[in-house]
């Protein structure tokens, strides 16, 4: 077949992006106290400023532990996206006083995906921040990006894990404090260091029975001043112990049973044990990061158009290590749980699974492959988060991730023998939050997309069955199936 | 310095193939990745399993039921392909097709709406009907590269990962040795099979090679309840129903690319996110309501032609380099066993691979890229 090549790749994805719906000089991503601070102070040096905050998440959503670990003890109050809405309002006062700045605030607006062009990608019309509400997506240009993303909850995995009434303190502290929507009554802090003291003085306040803290650390970790709150409001803190399992009903949550073999009546088990920077949205991009213990994990390294602010740059630092608290814990529950212990709810993996780097068990599991194991692998290099993800879906579900990922890298530490840092932080894919198809979807794609249109590239000689090669059904392809190109 | 009968360069979905093909004849091989096996465009790409149009059709359609088995570890292999039209022109396009795979003789059968629906329940009542290919499948990439791989080492070969190669040993006309970042590896035989690093690797044997890197994108869903046939295509799209019932889709334009020499430096999705989510959409109305939870990019090349080259060369006469030019994962039980009969054979033994050959770019014109505009945007 003779192709008249024109110059042109019809094909190429050149010139099909459409151009963003709006630009701003400053978009910030996240309205609590920082992220409102940093889109008030850029209005006030005159920059055109959009702030969007993803809360209030659907109630469907929050059901999925996104974007923090819920654990099922939401009320239905949660469910009211106009309740909820208020209650932002009434809870972030600084909310106002950026509208009154000439901040436009966009709430139940999730940043999902932040896009530029570099290695690998140069067809962008501009630097964009995807967004989404209930209704639609869309694309929105910025000079500037703030990430002011907080921090989401460190879950840990323990038997009993996978039922509703585990959640995170983050989570705890929203519902208890901005929406008033908590559904729990007794609550039983994993970790004794400042947020789980912080945690449990919060419970405290609000009415909560605080079954106490457990600790696997032989001493409360957190500031003398709060342990000393803490002491005082008569909330024992059990050191030296981890929990074994939490039991339950169809409500979820009954009892949490300690390491001791003390049996503690809860209805909520709250895993304080950390905050992880919220670095989704920066590592998505491709963005520069580094680990810092003191300051909770990976956070942004910072550059001259992202810039991050509050948590999301990094906890507060106390020169606590963070990572070596977390890999005790990891290490103390993992010694006393069984292998089938869940790691991944999403995809039901086990611990076994996963450090055997086992297929989901729809999938036969024929002698050669129940020889494999995370040893096995090793014997190839070093281990890597994605590559194990691949193999077991340890991380591949619906929550992203967001309740294992940190999980699985301490685990492979741990099994590798490895520090912590060395494991290579699991990827973090665009959409970082879930979102429905035909809310991604761009509904208004100018037509030079179509037409661009190929399911693959466009090339007619690659498709032509050889058997058709030098006879007439090579042109009738061409024409019928690439029509009006290379003629 | 360490060795093998035969050395590959490229643990992709072809070089592992290729790899496990000469294992199974007892030839001793070690598989050179510059990072980990399948990490590139052979476990990021569509998993389909149907390319008729290639001269190693019938060995792809032979091998696929068998692999599970014969490499010992599961591939998710899945049969058949329904390819649904969703305008007047794709339908216009599809049975065109149809009528071609009847010419070839290869078992297809029309589908109205209804029995469209039968077979993919997600599938719009708006549809104009669909092909049904009685051939072909998918399978997943990930664990099949993985399965390769381990096969192979169970048949005593090696995979060296983390271990880009920098040149070539030569003598008497023949490679003698990889050199690589961690060592050099001593050779009787050489498969380049790096994909888009395979110009430059050539390059340093004075063979010019011709292909051009492109990048290409895909979304994946959340688990949507499972289809009675998962592999469905249409609409301009391409991909999968997983085994664990997500939705993995890929289509549409692609991005020309230089080729970075230590490998791409990102792999960048962008918001053609967006536009794969809107034909999905369309594609499967009753799955709208899905979330998508990821997307991502890959980066395959393109001979001139689009066809792939598998070839032995003349000089050095122990060099077998293959490019599967953008579709290798389908017909990789296939590649594997022509390139294993042109390494120890001298030629394959159960196709004709002469619309492979490298020779067909001879002369081409330095400026082929520019010609077909596949130029990285400046």
């Amino acid at each position: 077949m003779e192709l008249n090549f024109a110059g042109t790749d019809l094909c190429a994805v050149n010139g099909t992006h459409p151009p963003p719906e709006a630009r701003y000089g400053v978009v910030v991503v996240g309205a609590g106290p920082s992220g409102t601070a940093a889109a008030i102070e850029a209005a006030k040096a005159g920059a055109a400023v959009l702030l969007v905050d993803e809360n209030p998440v659907s109630g469907a959503l929050m059901g999925n532990d996104v974007p923090l670990y819920f654990g099922g003890r939401m009320t239905a109050a949660t469910q009211n996206s106009e309740r909820m809405l208020e209650a932002i309002f009434m809870s972030a006062p600084a909310l106002e006083a950026a509208m009154e700045a000439g901040v436009e605030v966009l709430l139940g607006t999730t940043a999902w995906g932040v896009y530029r062009n570099g290695p690998g990608a140069k067809s962008l019309p501009d630097q964009v921040v995807g967004l989404a509400d209930g209704e639609r997506s869309w694309l929105v240009g910025f000079d500037r990006i703030v990430l002011a993303t907080g921090a989401r909850d460190l879950a840990l995995a323990f038997p009993g894990w996978n039922q509703p009434g585990v959640m995170g303190a983050a989570a705890l502290r929203m519902l208890l404090t901005r929406y008033d929507a908590f559904a729990g009554r007794r609550v039983l802090v994993l970790g004794s260091h400042d947020l789980a003291l912080e945690t449990a003085l919060l419970a405290r306040e609000r009415g909560l029975d605080v079954a106490g803290l457990v600790e696997v650390r032989e001493a409360p970790q957190g500031s003398a001043d709060l342990v000393a709150q803490v002491t005082a409001a008569g909330i024992a803190i059990r050191c030296g112990q981890a929990i074994a399992s939490a039991t339950g009903g169809i409500d979820g949550v009954e009892a949490a049973v300690l390491t001791s073999g003390e049996v503690v009546a809860c209805d909520t088990i709250c895993v304080a044990v950390g905050l992880v920077p919220s670095i989704e949205l920066v590592d998505a991009m491709h963005g520069p990061r580094a680990l810092n213990p003191a300051r909770g994990g990976y956070i942004p390294a910072g550059e001259a158009t992202v810039s991050a602010v509050g948590s999301c740059a990094g906890l507060a630092d106390t020169a606590f290590d963070h990572i070596a608290y977390r890999m005790e814990w990891m290490r103390a529950l993992s010694a006393v749980s069984a292998d089938d212990t869940i790691i991944c709810q999403c995809e039901e993996v086990t611990r076994a699974d996963l450090l055997g780097v086992q297929p989901p068990n729809y999938l036969a599991r024929p002698p050669a492959m129940c020889a494999r194991s995370l040893d096995t692998l090793l014997e190839d290099g070093p281990a890597n988060p994605d590559q194990i993800k691949r193999l077991t879906r340890a991380g591949m579900g619906a929550c992203q991730g967001r309740r294992c990922r940190d999980q699985v890298a301490m685990l492979l530490a741990i099994e590798a023998d490895q520090p912590f840092g060395t494991i290579p932080l699991a990827t973090h894919r665009a959409p970082v939050r879930p979102l429905p198809l035909k809310i991604l979807a761009d509904w208004n794609e100018p037509a030079r997309m179509d037409e661009a249109w190929d399911v693959w590239f466009g090339i007619p000689t690659a498709w032509v069955p050889h058997e058709d090669i030098g006879t007439p059904h090579e042109d009738e392809h061409r024409q019928m199936l690439y029509t009006g190109m290379y003629e | 310095m360490s060795g093998a009968d035969v050395v590959i360069v490229g643990g992709g979905v072809t070089g592992l193939s290729a790899g496990w093909w000469l294992a199974r004849s007892g030839v001793k091989v070690i598989v050179l990745d510059k990072f980990i096996v399948g990490w590139e465009a052979s476990g990021r790409n569509g998993g389909g399993a149907s390319h008729y149009a290639s001269p190693l059709f019938d060995e792809e359609q032979r091998m696929w039921p068998q692999m599970d088995e014969l490499l010992g570890y599961p591939t998710e292999h899945q049969k058949e392909r329904i390819i649904i039209a969703m305008t007047e022109r794709q339908w216009e396009q599809y049975r065109f097709v149809a009528e071609r795979h009847k010419r070839l003789n290869h078992p297809v059968e029309l589908l109205d709406t209804k029995q469209v629906l039968d077979a993919v329940p997600l599938a719009s009542e708006k549809c104009f009907g669909g092909v049904h290919y009685k051939f072909g499948g998918h399978a997943n990439p990930h664990r099949t590269v993985q399965a390769y791989a381990w096969a192979l080492q169970d048949l005593g070969g090696t995979i060296v990962q983390h271990c880009p190669v920098t040149g070539f040993e030569t003598a008497g006309g023949k490679v003698t040795a990889v050199n690589t970042a961690k060592g050099t590896y001593g050779c009787d035989a050489v498969v380049v099979a790096a994909g888009p690093q395979i110009p430059l690797l050539m390059a340093q044997l004075g063979v010019d090679v011709p292909l051009a890197a492109a990048r290409a994108e895909m979304i994946i869903t959340e688990p949507a309840p499972m289809m009675p046939l998962t592999g469905v295509d249409g609409h301009k799209l391409y991909g999968r129903q997983t085994m664990r019932g997500n939705l993995a889709y890929g289509g549409g334009p692609h991005e020309w690319l230089d080729t970075e020499a230590d490998g791409p430096s990102a792999r960048p999705a962008t918001p053609l996110a967006r536009n794969l989510a809107k034909r999905l959409a369309e594609l499967f109305p009753k799955a709208a309501h899905l979330n998508v939870i990821r997307s991502w990019a890959g980066i395959i090349e393109n001979s001139p032609d689009g066809r792939p080259i598998i070839d032995r060369l003349s000089s050095p006469d122990n060099v077998v380099v293959a490019s599967m030019s953008s579709v290798g994962f389908g017909l990789s039980p296939a590649s594997g066993h022509a390139i294993r009969d042109l390494v120890i054979d001298g030629a394959c033994s159960f196709a004709d691979l002469d619309l492979f050959k490298l020779s067909r770019f001879d002369g081409i014109a330095p400026d082929w890229r520019e010609q077909r505009g596949w130029m990285p945007i400046a």
